[in-house]
């Protein structure tokens, strides 16, 4: 393991610009120097000529919540919502379904795009021979992955208010959620994506993304199922995101929510801290 | 040291203090020691060659000073300062130029270099003037706009030494700058370092490429299995080990048994190579007559001047590309 990750002194972070985060303060230098924004600016660059990518991420949503609207929304017309109150079942998968694509979003990102800068075009180690730390790439490709998480949620917070679907003041909040839902996947993406050695092995990132949107009761409410399984539901980082923007939709909150705020924060600070430790283990060997 | 500067390319420790100094550095991967207990020192200014063939540990060494490879043993100071605990500000003032390219695929010539630079914290008018300034200086300027993978190998190869100079580097690290380039390419390249170096850039170079060492360095060291076995400029590395001339001679397969016994009193000394039998002399063409002399039939002979490919030879009885 690099002692790259361990070694500080008190002039170590000198490298930083003068700006310092408390980041900056708490981390050693060789791990971190205050510019992953940079690499935001690099994403911003590539994407420049790929913008059309954006408009599939926010359509892709948008067709479910249509296909919801007309067609499930007639078979089941009424279930019970957060509050015990009764609501129409779009109302009810809407919010569930905001959770789910900054889910597959951030997934994808953190996953797919950055296997090939890692494994193939060396991006990561021509960064590495620059100032940049592992932990400035770790966060600015997450960072990446959230701001494009949030922009298809404020799309998709759109539509669900023009459907009449986000019913509180509280469902601004839906766009904070999706970020933090965004910021958590990405940072558990990464880490995964530093493990994968080819891409057929892309297969096991669907394995666990798929069933945990059929079941982090994004369709049904948690109470149908048994309740030993109702423990094991909730162990799904996806099921918290789901909770959040269903109770903010309608307006309904409590103690909770704070629980699967940290739950995710959590696996956020996780998943960067693990990211920045594999990137420096396999680059800064 | 200041260390409170917050321009990590100002809060530089003198730069009469040697730009690179290792005692007794070791690299290890698991049980694997790729470089054992190496001592160099590298001043300001000069052009420093590591020579040795695939495996010998120049590019784990060159990794460690690049402040991208934690030592495993030893000291090792660059810019004045220790890796482990300044690799950050001793990577802001060091160019590097891997051995495989590792351009940015998914950006332009132009973006590549405003990026880079954006890596080093310059300002976005800095990086746009230090693109157009560095694409020049590469010749690359009519393909600003173009994405890398269209490049040529030699373009790739100068824009990845552009991109390098991005943060006008005090020290300038090429891993195997010209292998895979035409000769060309190789020349255009070397150009490029001589201007570099002209202008006080220190140079330190990795090479298995004797001629590439002679034109460039001012001073080597041969690596061979993890260690130097020979420290030097080219000159003096050649007058030490080797003879001012070699006679080389070829002869058709399988002829060539018996003939470096006799030929051994010619030259000071006598290597057989698969294909060729050399001979270390001071004078190649009175050894080629006494050769005749003796009624040997080379199907052919060179006489040339002798490379730091002799001395490498010498040092470790083999050659450098095997």
């Amino acid at each position: 393991m690099a002692p790259t990750t361990s070694a500080t002194t008190p002039d170590a972070t000198a490298a930083a610009p003068a700006r310092r985060g408390l980041l900056l303060r708490m981390l050693p230098a060789p791990l971190y120097t205050g510019r992953a924004r940079a690499l935001l600016e690099r994403s911003a660059m590539v994407y420049s000529r790929a913008w059309l990518v954006f408009v599939s991420g926010v359509v892709e949503p948008l067709l479910y919540l249509l296909a919801f609207q007309v067609g499930f929304g007639k078979l089941v017309e009424e279930v019970t919502g957060p509050g015990g109150e009764p609501m129409s079942y779009v109302a009810f998968v809407a919010p569930a379904l905001l959770a789910a694509s900054a889910m597959n979003g951030a997934v994808f990102d953190s996953t797919f795009n950055v296997f090939f800068k890692f494994r193939y075009n060396k991006t990561y180690d021509a960064m590495l021979a620059t100032p940049l730390g592992p932990l400035d790439i770790a966060l600015g490709e997450i960072g990446w992955a959230v701001l494009r998480g949030g922009l298809y949620a404020v799309a998709f917070l759109g539509v669900m208010a023009g459907f009449g679907l986000a019913t509180s003041p509280w469902a601004l909040l839906l766009v904070p959620v999706a970020l933090l839902v965004s910021f958590a996947f990405a940072a558990i993406g990464m880490v995964c994506a530093t493990f994968l050695k080819s891409p057929a092995q892309f297969d096991f990132v669907q394995l666990a993304v798929m069933p945990m949107f059929l079941l982090s009761t994004t369709f049904y409410p948690l109470s149908v199922y048994p309740e030993p399984l109702q423990y094991a539901v909730q162990c799904l980082p996806l099921y918290h995101g789901v909770e959040l923007t269903r109770g903010l939709a309608v307006g309904v909150l409590d103690v909770s929510m704070l629980g699967h705020v940290a739950y995710l924060l959590v696996l956020a600070a996780v998943g960067a801290y693990f990211t920045a430790k594999r990137l420096a283990g396999l680059l800064l060997r | 040291m200041s260390g409170e500067t917050a321009d990590p390319r100002t809060a530089a420790p003198t730069v009469t203090a040697p730009m690179v100094e290792a005692k007794a550095l070791v690299k290890r991967f698991g049980d694997v020691e790729a470089v054992r207990g190496v001592d160099v020192q590298v001043r300001t200014g000069e052009a420093f060659g590591f020579l040795g063939p695939n495996g010998a540990g120049k590019s784990s060494t060159m990794r460690m000073i690049a402040s991208t490879s934690p030592r495993s043993d030893g000291d090792l100071r660059v810019l004045g300062m220790d890796p482990d605990l300044d690799g950050p500000r001793i990577r802001a003032r060091l160019g590097s130029v891997p051995q495989q390219d590792t351009l940015d695929t998914e950006l332009t010539v132009r973006q590549n270099l405003q990026i880079y630079g954006r890596y080093f914290g310059l300002s976005r008018a800095e990086v746009r003037r230090k693109a157009t300034e560095l694409m020049e200086f590469a010749q690359l300027s009519d393909r600003a706009d173009d994405l890398v993978d269209a490049l040529s190998g030699g373009m790739k190869r100068r824009l990845t030494i552009a991109r390098s100079l991005v943060n006008d580097p005090d020290v300038l690290l090429l891993d195997e700058p010209t292998t895979g380039l035409d000769p060309q390419a190789r020349h255009m390249l070397w150009d490029r370092l001589f201007r570099l170096k002209a202008g006080g850039v220190t140079l330190i170079i990795t090479s298995h490429y004797m001629d590439e060492v002679e034109q460039l360095c001012d001073r080597l060291v041969v690596m061979d299995d993890g260690r130097i076995v020979a420290e030097g400029s080219p000159s003096e590395l050649i007058a030490r080990y080797s003879t001012r001339e070699v006679l080389e001679l070829r002869f058709p397969p399988g002829e060539q048994g018996g003939v470096a016994d006799r030929v051994a009193e010619f030259g000071e000394r006598v290597e057989e190579l698969p294909d060729r039998v050399l001979v270390y002399t001071g004078d190649g063409e009175r050894a080629l007559e006494q050769v005749h002399g003796r009624d040997v039939r080379p199907v052919s002979s060179l006489v040339r001047r002798s490379t730091l490919e002799d001395v490498f030879l010498r040092l470790t009885g083999r050659t450098l590309v095997d």
